[in-house]
């Protein structure tokens, strides 16, 4: 097998061009899963039997409440790599991630609050995946907040990999703490794979939007790092030539 | 290497008694706000101190942090024991075990008049002990991590508390419960081994990332 497709994915020119020749692609796909997402989850999919219309909000808590943890962990990776292997590359990939990852996690806790506010009567509980996630948010922040206080950007780099690094060590101590310290919140639906307690319907929705929401993140977060290649790289050849 | 380390570690707090005193004045008064400003009713605080209490003292112990690694930072001593004693790991240990030694035993010391004040019965105010001794340990190796990793930065006291208080949840939520359980006369033998599991978990990684996170500042 060749390897050489994934080595290059280290050198910012390489991946540069790339995403530059990929991401018109990734636009218009990534509009036709909101399309039929938005069409199946608003328009043919059925109401809840109990929470009526309100359960349609699931389809967009849901698959950013899936994101804002599935991107903590491919920030925390990504720094690592960058931290154990020195590609610039990778920390590249974390910073990128990070906001994206903390808008995601944002706008899970705000759907969250939307829904809860009709279905529990509260817009706020302190339930243990309301809890977790709230302080998910704070780890990104933190993240964040420590890159963005270096000068030094390489050296800011380092210190954020470090704290990822801690932090996704901790994300499943502090998830299962705060849920054994208390939990009303429904238990997963989605994850039993046999026999999902959904019907079809909500379930396609909720599928098509899931993979939605991912590829959005991920385009803005490939724009994001297009931004950052060129800032890191400035005054180098091949910038000159690309722009 | 360790006690040569340990015991210029302690003197040098020694020194500093004003480095010692303010973490437990802190402790003291933020506890004796509380009352103040819920309640002074004996049901209410007896319902409430044992939160009260750890949250006062994992703030206090995030705020003496900063003696760690602050001084030896700024006069260059940190870079050169780093540098000569052979072993970051040695120094970084020292440091946070002396952190313990210095600002959580304290803690634990205190916390029994603290207890009484907020009304708790003997079983709780045993329990408040207890998960302190094995908590507060806990607290001192995760701050290092954060500590190392602000303590260049000129304004790092407010990232340290974001970068560090979430890491913290943990620790808070079976230190409370374990206390809140024996107020009521149930077994917590359950929180304090989970307790010694953080303890136990954090003493053999928190270390080494603690050494990463200082050669980052000094590089």
């Amino acid at each position: 097998m060749n390897w050489q497709w994934f080595h290059r994915l280290g050198s910012p020119k390489w991946f540069y061009a790339k995403c530059t020749r990929w991401l018109p692609w990734l636009w218009l796909i990534c509009v036709t899963l909101f399309g039929f997402g938005l069409y199946q989850g608003l328009l043919n999919s059925v109401a809840d039997y109990q929470q009526g219309e309100t359960v349609r909000i699931m389809y967009l808590h849901v698959p950013t409440a899936f994101a804002s943890m599935m991107f903590y962990v491919t920030m925390a990776v990504a720094a690592a790599v960058g931290y154990i292997w020195r590609m610039k590359m990778a920390h590249m990939v974390a910073i990128s991630v990070a906001p994206v990852g903390a808008a995601m996690t944002f706008l899970a806790l705000a759907t969250g609050s939307l829904w809860g506010q009709p279905t529990w009567g509260t817009w706020w509980v302190w339930d243990a995946r309301l809890t977790s996630e709230l302080i998910l948010l704070f780890l990104y922040l933190g993240f964040i907040a420590l890159h963005q206080s270096f000068e030094d950007r390489e050296v800011g780099d380092r210190a954020a990999g470090v704290l990822a690094m801690v932090g996704v060590i901790n994300v499943p101590i502090i998830h299962y703490s705060v849920y054994w310290w208390n939990s009303l919140h429904q238990g997963a639906t989605v994850s039993k794979l046999d026999k999902p307690s959904l019907d079809p319907s909500m379930l396609s929705a909720l599928m098509y939007m899931l993979l939605a929401v991912i590829l959005f993140c991920s385009i803005i977060i490939i724009m994001r790092l297009r931004n950052e290649i060129l800032s890191r790289e400035q005054g180098k050849q091949w910038i000159k030539e690309v722009l | 290497m360790f006690f040569k380390l340990l015991k210029r570690e302690l003197l040098r707090h020694w020194r500093c008694r004003q480095d010692l005193i303010n973490p437990l004045v802190f402790f003291l008064i933020t506890v004796s706000l509380f009352p103040l400003a819920v309640t002074p009713e004996g049901q209410m605080l007896q319902l409430m101190g044992n939160g009260v209490i750890w949250v006062a003292a994992m703030l206090a112990s995030l705020l003496s942090l900063d003696t760690m690694y602050r001084d030896d930072y700024h006069d260059g001593t940190l870079e050169l024991l780093l540098l000569q004693s052979g072993s970051p790991y040695t120094v970084v240990f020292v440091k946070i075990l002396s952190h313990w030694l210095t600002t959580g035993l304290p803690l634990v010391l205190v916390s029994p008049i603290l207890s009484v004040m907020m009304q708790m019965n003997d079983e709780a105010i045993k329990a408040q002990m207890l998960t302190l001794l094995i908590g507060t340990p806990v607290l001192s190796l995760i701050g290092s991590v954060g500590m190392g990793l602000t303590v260049g930065l000129r304004q790092g006291g407010v990232l340290l508390s974001l970068l560090v208080l979430p890491l913290y949840i943990p620790i808070l939520i079976f230190g409370a419960s374990a206390v809140s359980a024996a107020s009521m006369g149930l077994e917590y033998i359950g929180q304090l081994g989970l307790l010694g599991a953080f303890l136990m978990g954090s003493i053999s990684l928190v270390p080494l990332a603690s050494v990463a996170a200082i050669k980052v500042s000094i590089r």
